[in-house]
């Protein structure tokens, strides 16, 4: 298992999971969002190929209603 | 006649109103009034989603971003660090360019920062962003940020959210002589006459959230200040009558009996 930090939150999840699978996970992989991993943004295009590692800090962001 | 429209970057807008999508009842009541706004383009915020209510409705299913432009911005940033940060993942998101820069100085009058705004507008228009940048309404500073490759020019009315209207016409209309580039007011305007001041000094639009959403009713309101956009812009592209100090008769003197 891998401890990470997804939107502020610590959760547990399984080892060496790709971004693609956690936000299948969340069923987020259809949606408008864009994705912070350890501060760095990370492009669609490798959703697939950005393991995710135990203490990872990660953000998903999406469009909320704003002045 | 040609057809009066306002050109922000590389967008044409037909609606000189932009519209923002905070503090509305719902998401419904959120999509009626910017319907009946009649704007094109509307702002919307950057924020965690949240992770643990899959079926919570989110603003996309209700306002398609295909059919309105969406105009990101950076509400809540107080320094260039967050704005950058929030408008990197905005583009990110679905490739947009055109976004809103807002960086707050003050958690009471949520006045802009100026000096972090003018520095976060150099470096987004340098990584090809297009900027159109909230701002006191100091002709200063809305030159360097024209200087600096702003899109627009947005000065405040008043505080965000205060209601108060438009309060100082002589700095708005100082910026709008300098400028070549669109000035839209934002922030401040309380209702739908004010509104109207603002275009009839020549802005070439105005952006409404609060006055709209905090409305008794937002769907009417919304329409109110569609109305008075387009009156007041009517109203000065047809150039006002001149002032006199003295009274002059509407009827011909002559043939009096």
């Amino acid at each position: 298992m891998a401890k990470i930090q997804l939107n502020g939150k610590k959760i547990l999840i399984k080892s060496n999971l790709t971004i693609f699978q956690l936000l299948k996970k969340y069923k987020l992989h259809n949606k408008k969002i864009a994705i912070e991993h350890n501060g760095s943004i990370v492009s669609k295009t490798n959703y697939k190929k950005k393991y995710i590692k135990n203490l990872d800090k990660i953000e998903i962001v999406h469009f909320i209603g704003g002045g | 006649m040609k057809k009066d429209t306002l050109k922000v970057a590389n967008k044409i807008l037909k609606s000189r109103l932009i519209v923002g999508t905070g503090k509305y009842k719902n998401f419904k009541e959120t999509a009626e009034a910017v319907k009946a706004s009649g704007a094109d383009m509307v702002t919307v915020a950057i924020r965690r989603i949240n992770i643990t209510d899959k079926k919570k409705p989110i603003l996309t299913d209700y306002l398609n971003p295909k059919k309105i432009i969406y105009l990101p911005n950076t509400a809540g940033c107080f320094n260039s660090e967050e704005a950058l940060r929030t408008l990197r993942l905005a583009r990110e998101m679905g490739g947009w360019k055109l976004v809103k820069l807002e960086v707050l100085g003050d958690k009471k009058t949520l006045f802009p920062d100026m000096v972090e705004t003018v520095k976060s507008t150099k470096i987004l228009v340098k990584e090809g962003f297009k900027v159109m940048v909230y701002c006191t309404d100091d002709p200063l500073f809305a030159k360097k940020l024209e200087d600096q490759g702003a899109s627009a020019i947005m000065p405040l009315a008043s505080p965000i959210g205060s209601g108060l209207g438009l309060q100082n016409k002589i700095n708005i209309s100082l910026i709008l002589k300098q400028s070549k580039v669109p000035v839209i007011v934002d922030a401040g305007i309380g209702t739908a006459s004010d509104a109207t001041i603002a275009m009839e000094l020549g802005c070439d639009g105005v952006l409404i959230n609060s006055a709209i959403a905090n409305a008794k009713n937002p769907v009417l309101m919304a329409k109110a200040f569609k109305d008075a956009v387009i009156s007041g812009r009517n109203s000065y592209l047809a150039g006002r009558m001149q002032k006199n100090y003295f009274a002059i008769p509407s009827s011909p003197k002559k043939g009096i009996i």
